[in-house]
């Protein structure tokens, strides 16, 4: 943001006066953000310290009881801990594969728009249709996946088996992701300068040296944006993914912060639990965003 | 070159194994469903015609009307896209060509809703909605969706980095604010525009745990969110009819990636555009 002042300042006279005006332009996307942005937020902080009775009729301020009692319990901790696990090995797995593949197709001379649209395709799915694909894939008895794996002697059973059912949930959302990371590293090849790009065209240690003491470095600010936009995405956005999948199971092995948030509000009827897991959540992504700036302030000195 | 051509087989590959849950469901689309009990046949079938009309027409058994869940789906993605636009477009606008008091503040207070994104903070949200008594409308599919601090700031950059030149040339006319809105900025902005409507075409049609929680009524449900279902009552009978699930499958990731594939070129574009 640093960069872009500069040229949004402009000389005093060039710009439109206007008492109403600018505000009625401003007025849509305020209100959405004050009645479904702003005050869901709020509600979320003051329901945390507060419990309802069985019939919503009153309630009682209750301090940090919903607090002490999310934190304080084996399930939070487990799949927070998961949940942490799960984002840190896909992101990091999807971001070494998106760049190798966007470092490979943009080096080559001939037939990259063929490879673009070959590895880009899976970013449009929606992560639960994905999912759907992959339920089909690994079906036992019926997918072709799941066929290879019986034939390996592999008693596939994602239904009952944790370790299977979390390699599922990992493979379906490295699928996803690379194509993300793929697109955005390709994109950002695209516009270094050419020259630069010949430098990954070749191959065997030579051009891998290159890459990793050129490319690699030039491309930081791109990296830092996908580990962010990686990390929030597998936190947040995988619950399609994971409800079609598993559910969650077997036994909440693949259960993450935002699907038993959402199994405490919805199947469990537990509003302080839901408002602090909500609020939890707030201050994950917040320090997610924090992070994303300290580290841009870092690399841009500007 | 030799090495080139080995490089290309190799991307080749992996692009055909990447791509095999696809071929797959394109095979079970393609077949009846008594073709998927043993191993997977290696061909696409004659069935696909076959399957498309009876998933349009009849659906699935026991489910919601795919085609009803398709069209749904459309209209939520349309709205929350062109709504997005719309808003961030004026706001950007506002921020960038106007100079009026708390200006900053109404900029930074829209930057922060990207701070929480709808899902982390779903359960507050649905809270809200359901005391506007908004379920089970297409306006709860949409609206709360369509603050967008990306597509908000992203445009300021873009308005930002006109020159300023072009201001006083449109003044030297005569223009006014919604003279110079219409007539420079919007169509300059086509570009960014269009890469920003497919990047939240996806992001609405693609929309999971939001259609789920606010739309209990199947009449409003859509395809993505109607999946999970739509495989629970597939594979409920003695035969299971992934024939049909996987049909649906393919008619729900046909949108998004289309309107993806032909826009790739200036999608990219565009997002190299936004980047500098």
């Amino acid at each position: 943001m640093g960069g872009s002042r500069a040229a949004g300042e402009r000389l005093p006279g060039t710009w439109f006066r206007g008492r109403w005006l600018p505000w009625l332009l401003l007025a849509p996307q305020l209100l959405v953000i004050a009645v479904f942005f702003l005050w869901p937020t709020l509600r979320a902080l003051r329901d945390a310290f507060y419990q309802g009775d069985a019939f919503g009729l009153s309630e009682e301020f209750v301090g940090l009881r919903h607090f002490a009692h999310t934190l304080g319990s084996a399930e939070y901790g487990h799949a927070l801990l998961l949940t942490l696990a799960y984002a840190l090995l896909t992101s990091a797995l999807s971001l070494a594969g998106g760049f190798a593949l966007a470092v490979a197709v943009e080096g080559l001379r001939s037939g990259r728009t063929l490879f673009r649209t070959l590895f880009l395709w899976p970013y449009a799915l929606a992560p639960a249709i994905s999912a759907a694909l992959w339920v089909f894939l690994f079906r036992p008895q019926v997918g072709l996946g799941a066929g290879l794996l019986e034939h390996a002697g592999v008693h596939w059973n994602p239904a009952l088996q944790a370790g299977q059912a979390q390699a599922l949930v990992l493979a379906t959302t490295v699928w996803q992701l690379l194509a993300y990371n793929f697109l955005f590293y390709g994109a950002a090849l695209q516009s270094l300068p050419p020259s630069l790009l010949e430098a990954a065209a070749l191959d065997g240690a030579r051009g891998w040296r290159r890459v990793r003491d050129v490319i690699w470095p030039l491309l930081a600010p791109t990296t830092l944006f996908l580990v962010v936009t990686d990390l929030s995405f597998v936190l947040f956005d995988t619950f399609g993914l994971i409800d079609v999948l598993t559910q969650g199971g077997p036994d909440h092995a693949t259960e993450t912060l935002v699907y038993k948030l959402y199994e405490d509000a919805f199947r469990n009827f537990d509003q302080g639990a839901a408002a602090v897991q909500s609020l939890l959540l707030m201050l994950l992504v917040t320090g997610l965003g924090v992070l994303q700036l300290r580290l841009q302030r870092r690399r841009v000195p500007a | 070159m030799k090495r080139q051509w080995l490089r290309r087989s190799g991307l080749l590959l992996l692009a055909l194994l990447l791509a095999l849950p696809l071929y797959a469901a394109l095979i079970a689309a393609s077949h009846a469903p008594q073709d998927l009990l043993g191993r997977l046949p290696w061909l696409p079938g004659n069935r696909l015609l076959h399957n498309l009309r009876t998933v349009l027409g009849t659906g699935l058994p026991g489910s919601p009307s795919v085609l009803r869940m398709l069209g749904n789906s459309l209209v939520m993605a349309l709205g929350i896209a062109l709504g997005k636009l719309t808003l961030a477009t004026l706001s950007a606008y506002a921020v960038v060509y106007f100079r009026f008091p708390l200006r900053r503040t109404a900029f930074v207070l829209i930057l922060s809703s990207l701070m929480l994104p709808l899902e982390v903070r779903f359960y507050p949200t649905f809270q809200v909605s359901a005391g506007l008594h908004l379920l089970n409308s297409y306006g709860v599919l949409i609206v709360p969706l369509i603050a967008s601090a990306t597509a908000t700031f992203l445009l300021r950059q873009f308005f930002a980095s006109m020159p300023p030149s072009l201001l006083d040339a449109a003044r030297m006319d005569g223009a006014g604010p919604l003279q110079f809105f219409l007539h420079s900025a919007l169509p300059l902005a086509r570009t960014p525009l269009a890469a920003l409507f497919v990047l939240e075409f996806v992001y609405g049609w693609n929309q999971y745990l939001w259609p789920l929680l606010t739309t209990t009524d199947a009449r409003y449900a859509t395809v993505v969110m109607g999946m999970q279902g739509l495989i629970n009552a597939g594979t409920s009978f003695a035969l299971p009819r992934w024939d049909l699930v996987m049909t649906t499958a393919l008619l729900a990731l046909l949108p998004p990636l289309l309107v993806l594939l032909l826009a790739q070129r200036w999608f990219i574009r565009g997002l190299t555009d936004i980047e500098k």
